[in-house]
């Protein structure tokens, strides 16, 4: 075992390489613009340089000058496509903002017109002598400025279900014996994947292919289809690897029947890869959020009242919000408890999910407000937890599946040297550096959808398991082919895992950290139907009948003797039995608590989650505890994080491997988003300023020099089949709220607004 | 990025002449049609941006052979103008008798820029402000002159608040020209009329009212090298930065120092990241001279360096910032262990 191969725990699964290490190491991945096309013409896109206001005219004369130029297509020329409907409104598009539709501008970088070309070269020369003139309005940037709507998010949007309340609230907060009250920000941010927002789409005998970077291959047929106006079968989308996608792959952005439209028109495929400034605004991205934070608690911290206000911004046209305080008002015992949720219109692209979307800006206000609380009452932070850790959550008073919140503390705490710690701030310095810790709870819905698989197990003991799942960098391909060996009795060398095809029988979203859950639930079902074909044929008299159901229906129940006895069945004497030599099996699974519709909705590209806080008698939620090391330098203010240490207990841990490195880059990533990450937004345009990987700061490796990773084992026998919680957005949360809290050990100085720079260091 | 021709120079007459050939008096070097190409890191950036057009790109990096020197004579250093930074940075005599050089070549970029880039292109990369490096922002003087400023009003955390006008706030942005200018280094520039030298502090431009003028070179001119006078062994560049690494300098010092007994003979300050052109602190430097180096001698000499500072809303903190620097950088020059 290696670090990055952490020895497996109890209710963990082995550290297997990675299915798809060799090809990513050795450049062989194909992403969506590797994909070979048959003479394509190369689109570039046009964006508006306004954010508000119309477009008078275009002067393509210097474009149309360009060798190899094909056609420019403007809202003048291009295909009527039929309404979008948003998809946390039922469904599909991440905006309805349609572009090339009028002269209308709604937002900074509006597609105006894509050009097409017989070379990239071309295509961006003439794109760049594109003359456009507009009538600008003056658009409204953010929070401040003139100009805003606001309303509450109950009612605008169906995704968001309720304000959270319970108790009397003002009451119980009017009568604490302790109080706080704290105001909470935290900027726009975007996704940045590595991977740009490519669409190539090739049209063969009104069939249509498209290779793009998806989180959601059904979602965005289906998508596209709707839009076009054309059958969902006539679509196929390819994308065996997504190069990173953190939210922003997940739903589908205006540009995929933009270019397929024009691939029909032009008969001929087109091949687009947008610009990565492109990027920040024909894509969505997370939206700048406000809070207010009022907490009540008797001396010996138990909290008597709690009150989250949340505002969030979003586009006129659209009322997207996250709404994390479905979480933050049940992640401790409260009695009295009131929430509310509001979103702010401004001139903007209409924001989405990023990477655990409610839980980063929601949990930094309510963890840095129990910071804030600790020291008010003198307690140590972990101790205040303690206080008010429960397994009933406060407001419909259902039990949690498993929480393992005060564990995760103590083994963090354990590991990191929490028990060292200085209470009183600005006490230990190291040279020039003041030096602080923090830390703060995490926690992420454990959540799962229907998914269908096809499983082919061969006389050899070779098998192939087919499933539109994703591989973004979570370890798709592993542990579904993990799941696979397991359920088979083969080894995981003899398992082909065939993904990222909307050809392949559907999966849900790979976004709300579900894949694992759903995706193994539903071939782990299916590896049992073929188990209990090959004993039935084996041994139609033995009544294993009922006993192989037993193992092949619900993951956790034990395994059956034959199946521990390392020899779950005599293969080749079953095919023999059964008298063919591949035995294939489909099935369609879905969670418990699933709508009706579920299956339909799955083929249709829709999302039918459950999990979480949504749940009828109970809630399901993974926990974790971060720990953070900053230091200060007292000359540049310069902040830097040597430690990072987090523990986590996310149920059945499939690969520590792959859990590992989810984790670890959860870690670092929710470190960049409290130091680091923020789009700079020009008021008085309403653009994005620094929307390049230059200027939009992501942490380099010497910005996360230590970064430890805690696995706790944990059983959940009442979530999903597979007993697996979702840990991809796990990491990433709280880390901010720890890393404000460590500044306040190190300096004194409560910081309340991200990112934290080094000009917001007072001392 | 617009269609160019490529051509490769294959000695230093051919280049300067090529580069000559389209010069034109009305426009300032930046917008000629023929220039340079060393590492490419800066240009072929700008040109895929849109920002630079130049219809012919006259490849310099066959002149590698003589102008790729690193020469310490025991007294002086040469350096060639198409010397990579890295080679410099890691170079042990440039580490041992040139700190600050070395640490503001290391301290810039990232590994991989530094094998690609040259000394001749890092003095005279452009600067970063947003605003000019996207060509949908229509008001950007240097850009365009007399079209305005989008960094004046609009974001500017990172510009400058040295060497403003009214009608450019961009910083220069490398390093390594600050540590050039704290040792007096010279510049020898290659044209058709011959080779010529003059004080690297008279290369850059302030933007004054003329922004898109950005250094004293004319077409058809090559920077071939530079030259430091002496050793400087206590001295040293402190950068920082929003990131650890990989990150330009929010607010910068090279600083060197001649101290015998306790005493500053010659003490020297350029300031780096606060500045539209590498910047010399002359005011701050006489404070030293003659004296003995304390916290208190550091702090007054780091305010003389911002007396004439502007700020604008968004860059406010690095005229603090940058005091603390020059302090912090002084003290710890003061106080540095010289190897023999
Ligand atoms: C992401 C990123 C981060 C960076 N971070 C830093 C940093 O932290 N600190 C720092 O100092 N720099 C930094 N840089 C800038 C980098 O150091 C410069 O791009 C590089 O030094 C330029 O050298 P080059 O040889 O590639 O120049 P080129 O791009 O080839 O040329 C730059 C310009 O100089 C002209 N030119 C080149 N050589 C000559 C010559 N001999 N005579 C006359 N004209 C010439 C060219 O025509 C061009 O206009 C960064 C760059 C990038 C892309
Ligand atoms: S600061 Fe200078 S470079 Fe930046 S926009 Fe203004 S004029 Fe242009």
């Amino acid at each position: 075992m290696t670090i990055a191969a952490p020895q497996p725990k109890a209710n963990m699964g082995q550290p297997v390489p990675r299915y798809d290490a060799v090809p990513k190491v050795t450049g062989q991945a194909q992403y969506a613009a590797d994909m070979p096309l048959a003479n394509p013409a190369y689109a570039y896109l046009v964006t508006s340089a306004i954010a508000k206001g119309r477009i008078d005219g275009f002067d393509l004369s210097d474009a149309r000058k360009v060798r190899g130029l094909i056609d420019i297509v403007t809202h003048e020329n291009a295909e009527k496509l039929k309404e979008p409907k948003l998809f946390g409104n039922g469904g599909y598009m991440s905006t309805t903002i349609q572009p090339l539709a009028s002269a209308e501008i709604a937002q900074d970088g509006q597609i105006i017109a894509v050009v097409l070309a017989d070379t990239f070269e071309a295509a961006r020369e003439a794109a760049h002598r594109v003359k456009v003139s507009y009538t600008a309005a003056t658009p409204t940037a953010s929070f401040d400025s003139p100009g805003t709507t606001s309303a509450r998010a109950k009612g605008q949007l169906s995704q968001f279900k309720e304000d959270p309340k319970v108790g009397d609230f003002a009451d119980a907060f009017a009568r604490a014996d302790v109080k706080l009250v704290a105001s909470y920000e935290t900027p726009t941010q975007h996704h940045n994947p590595m991977e740009l927002f490519a669409t190539s789409c090739v049209w063969s005998g009104g069939q249509l292919t498209i290779y793009e970077p998806s989180q959601y291959v059904h979602g965005l047929k289906n998508g596209v289809a709707e839009q076009l106006g054309i059958d969902a079968d006539k679509v196929r989308v390819i994308n065996p690897y997504v190069g990173g996608a953190f939210g922003s792959k997940g739903s589908v952005t205006p540009r995929t029947a933009i270019i397929a439209a024009i691939a029909r028109k032009l008969n001929r495929p087109v091949k687009l890869v947008a610009t990565r400034d492109q990027g920040f605004t024909i894509a969505t991205y997370r939206a700048e959020t406000r809070h207010v934070i009022q907490i009540g608690a008797s001396h010996d911290g138990r909290l008597v009242a709690l009150r989250h206000e949340g505002a969030e911004i979003s586009s006129r046209a659209d009322p997207y919000a996250v709404g994390g305080t479905k979480i933050t008002t049940r992640l401790y015992a409260c009695l009295n408890v009131d929430s509310m949720v509001s979103i702010v219109r401004a001139d903007r692209n209409t924001p989405g999910f990023m990477r655990s979307p409610p839980e980063v800006p929601y949990l930094f206000a309510l963890e840095s407000a129990m910071d804030e609380l600790a020291f008010k009452l003198d307690m140590d932070p972990i101790e205040l937890r303690r206080v008010n850790d429960t397994m009933n959550e406060p407001i419909g008073n259902k039990p949690y599946t498993s929480r393992s919140l005060m564990a995760c503390f103590d083994e963090g705490a354990r590991a990191f040297g929490w028990s060292k710690r200085s209470m009183r701030p600005r006490t230990v310095t190291d040279g020039d550096w003041l030096v602080g810790h923090g830390c703060a709870a995490t926690c992420y819905p454990t959540q799962m959808a229907p998914a269908a698989a096809r499983v082919r197990l061969q006389r050899d003991g070779r098998a192939r398991v087919e499933i539109a799942g994703h591989e973004i960098g979570n370890g798709a391909y592993t542990v579904i082919a993990q799941a696979a060996a397991d359920r088979l009795g083969i080894p995981y060398e003899k398992v082909t895992v065939a993904i990222g095809d909307s050809d392949l029988p559907p999966a849900p979203v790979a976004g709300g950290s579900n894949s694992t859950a759903s995706t193994c639930s539903a071939v782990e079902m299916v590896c049992g139907q073929v188990r209990q074909r090959l004993f039935k044929a084996l041994m139609p008299n033995e009544g294993l009948v009922d006993k192989t159901k037993e193992t092949v229906g619900m993951g956790q129940t034990p395994v059956t003797q034959a199946a521990q006895s390392g020899q779950p069945l005599d293969r080749e004497k079953a095919f023999d039995a059964l008298g063919i030599s591949i035995v294939e099996e489909y099935g369609e699974w879905k969670p418990e608590g699933a709508p009706l519709d579920s299956f339909r909705a799955m083929h249709d590209g829709k999302m039918r989650m459950v999990g979480g806080s949504e749940m009828k008698d109970r809630i399901a939620y993974a926990f974790g505890a971060e720990f953070v090391e900053v230091r200060i330098n007292r000359w540049t203010h310069e902040i830097r994080v040597p430690r990072l240490v987090g523990a986590f207990a996310c149920g059945r841990i499939m690969n520590p491997r792959t859990a590992r490195s989810q984790l670890m880059g959860g870690l670092i990533w929710g470190m960049s988003s409290a130091l680091l990450e923020a789009t700079e937004i020009d008021e008085r345009t309403a653009r994005y300023v620094n929307d390049n990987l230059a200027d939009y700061l992501l942490p380099v490796n010497a910005d996360a020099p230590g970064v430890e990773v805690i696995l706790l084992p944990e059983q959940d026998d009442r979530i999903d089949p597979a007993g697996v919680k979702g840990l991809g957005e796990l990491g990433n949360v709280g880390t901010n709220a720890a890393v404000c809290n460590a500044i306040f050990n190190a300096t004194g100085q409560r910081i309340r607004k991200l990112p934290v720079r080094l000009e917001n260091i007072e001392a | 990025m617009r269609a160019f021709i490529f051509q490769r120079a294959t000695d230093p007459s051919a280049a300067v002449q090529a580069l000559a050939a389209a010069a034109s008096a009305n426009s300032p070097l930046t917008e000629a049609a023929v220039q340079p190409l060393a590492g490419g890191t800066t240009l072929l950036d700008l040109m895929k941006l849109d920002v630079m057009r130049p219809a012919t790109l006259v490849d310099i990096n066959p002149l590698a052979g003589n102008w790729s020197t690193i020469d310490f004579d025991g007294g002086n250093l040469k350096l060639g103008a198409l010397a990579r930074m890295s080679d410099v940075a890691a170079h042990p005599q440039v580490r041992q008798h040139y700190p600050v050089i070395a640490d503001s070549l290391r301290l810039a970029a990232s590994p991989q820029l530094r094998n690609m880039a040259t000394l001749g292109g890092n003095v005279l990369q452009r600067t970063r402000c947003s605003y000019f490096r996207d060509v949908s922002y229509s008001a950007c003087n240097k850009r365009h002159p007399g079209s305005g400023c989008a960094a004046m009003e609009g974001f500017n955390r990172t510009h400058a608040v040295l060497g403003t006008s009214d009608q450019c706030i961009a910083t220069y942005p490398g390093d390594f020209a600050q540590a050039l200018m704290a040792l007096d280094a010279t510049v020898e520039i290659t044209a058709k009329s011959g080779v010529r030298t003059m004080p690297f502090a008279e290369l850059h431009k302030a933007p004054g009212r003329s922004p898109e003028i950005e250094t004293v070179l004319a077409p058809g001119e090559l920077v071939s090298a530079f030259t430091i006078a002496g050793r400087w062994p206590r001295s040293l560049y402190l950068k920082a930065r929003d990131r650890q690494s990989y990150e330009f300098a929010l607010a910068s010092a090279a600083v060197a120092l001649d101290v015998q007994d306790g005493v500053v003979r010659d003490g020297r300050i350029a300031l780096g990241g606060v500045a539209t052109v590498p910047w010399r602190v002359r005011e701050a430097e006489v404070m030293l001279k003659d004296q003995r180096l304390d916290e208190a001698l550091a702090a007054r000499a780091a305010d003389a360096a911002f007396s004439a500072a502007v700020p604008r809303r968004n860059n406010a903190f690095k005229i603090d910032l940058g005091k603390r620097v020059v302090a912090r950088a002084l003290q710890q020059a003061a106080t540095m262990e010289i190897r023999a």
